[in-house]
């Protein structure tokens, strides 16, 4: 399923969405950097409650289809304007990242 | 690809949010020389979690990228504080990053630990009170 379809059907905010048809294949869970860094596989999309600049860079290195907000995490507009510079879609979920893991979970399987 | 490449960053120890530029543009220089993209991944992290060390444990330093037919060597250096201990820093989970900086989601003390697993080869010297240099490769045959 691409990042647009995702967001489409379980209705999470887009807030950055320079590549609309990156397809999702499968999912990571964390707020520690490094540990992402370390573990998140490219494709991924990254579920974080983590909300500042260097969330946009980690998820332009470790090349992640997304990063998805969860709990209602906001971003500053300056961020969300970086991500859109460096192409790195970022979605927004009202629901905690537990749910979030479990609606990728469904998608992927 | 035929011809060798050098790069040269200097990373701003002040400036926190930005922190990570060196490694994003040296990762857009390798997909321009058309470099694998799973040793872009590798090496670009590599470089970004010796970027952040530098900006948060060491007030910023210099990234020096030499990039020919066999190897990208990515030396990494700053006139910080310098390891007392490179076995203890080397260990997964071994962090002396303050408070501030773990709130932004550093401080895991997996940087260091993730270099290495991500390079063919790292070597770190360090003086204390002088500074640190990280050397690491990553293989392209
Ligand atoms: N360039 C450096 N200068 C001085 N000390 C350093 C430097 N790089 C690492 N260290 C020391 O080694 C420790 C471990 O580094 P490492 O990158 O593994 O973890 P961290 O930076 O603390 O956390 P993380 O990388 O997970 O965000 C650091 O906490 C710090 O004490
Ligand atoms: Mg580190």
């Amino acid at each position: 399923m691409t990042v647009a379809e995702f967001a489409e059907k379980y209705s999470l905010e887009v807030l950055s969405m320079p590549d609309p048809s990156r397809e999702i294949k499968g999912g990571y869970m964390g707020d520690l950097l490094s540990w992402v860094m370390g573990r998140a596989k490219a494709d991924q999309a990254w579920i974080t409650i983590m909300s500042n600049q260097n969330i946009i860079a980690v998820a332009s290195l470790i090349d992640v289809a997304c990063i998805i907000l969860a709990e209602d995490v906001r971003l500053d507009e300056s961020i969300v304007e970086n991500a859109k510079a460096k192409g790195v879609n970022v979605l927004a979920a009202k629901s905690p990242a537990f749910e979030v893991a479990c609606e990728i979970c469904h998608e992927i399987k | 690809m035929s011809e060798a490449l050098t790069l040269h960053f200097d990373v701003n120890g002040e400036d926190f949010t930005s922190a990570g530029q060196a490694s994003v543009r040296f990762k857009k220089n390798m997909r321009e020389l058309g470099v694998d993209p799973e040793i872009i991944r590798r090496a670009s992290i590599a470089m970004y979690e010796g970027e952040i060390n530098m900006v948060i444990h060491a007030h910023g330093g210099v990234a020096d990228v030499n990039v020919t037919e066999d190897a990208i060597e990515i030396i990494l250096t700053d006139k910080g504080p310098g390891i007392p201990d490179i076995e203890k820093a080397m260990q997964e989970g071994y962090s002396t990053a303050p408070d501030n900086i773990r709130s932004l989601g550093f401080g895991a003390g997996m940087g260091l630990p993730n270099m290495k697993r991500y390079t063919d080869e790292m070597k770190i010297e360090s003086t204390v009170g002088v500074g640190t240099t990280v050397t690491m490769k990553i293989k392209l045959k």
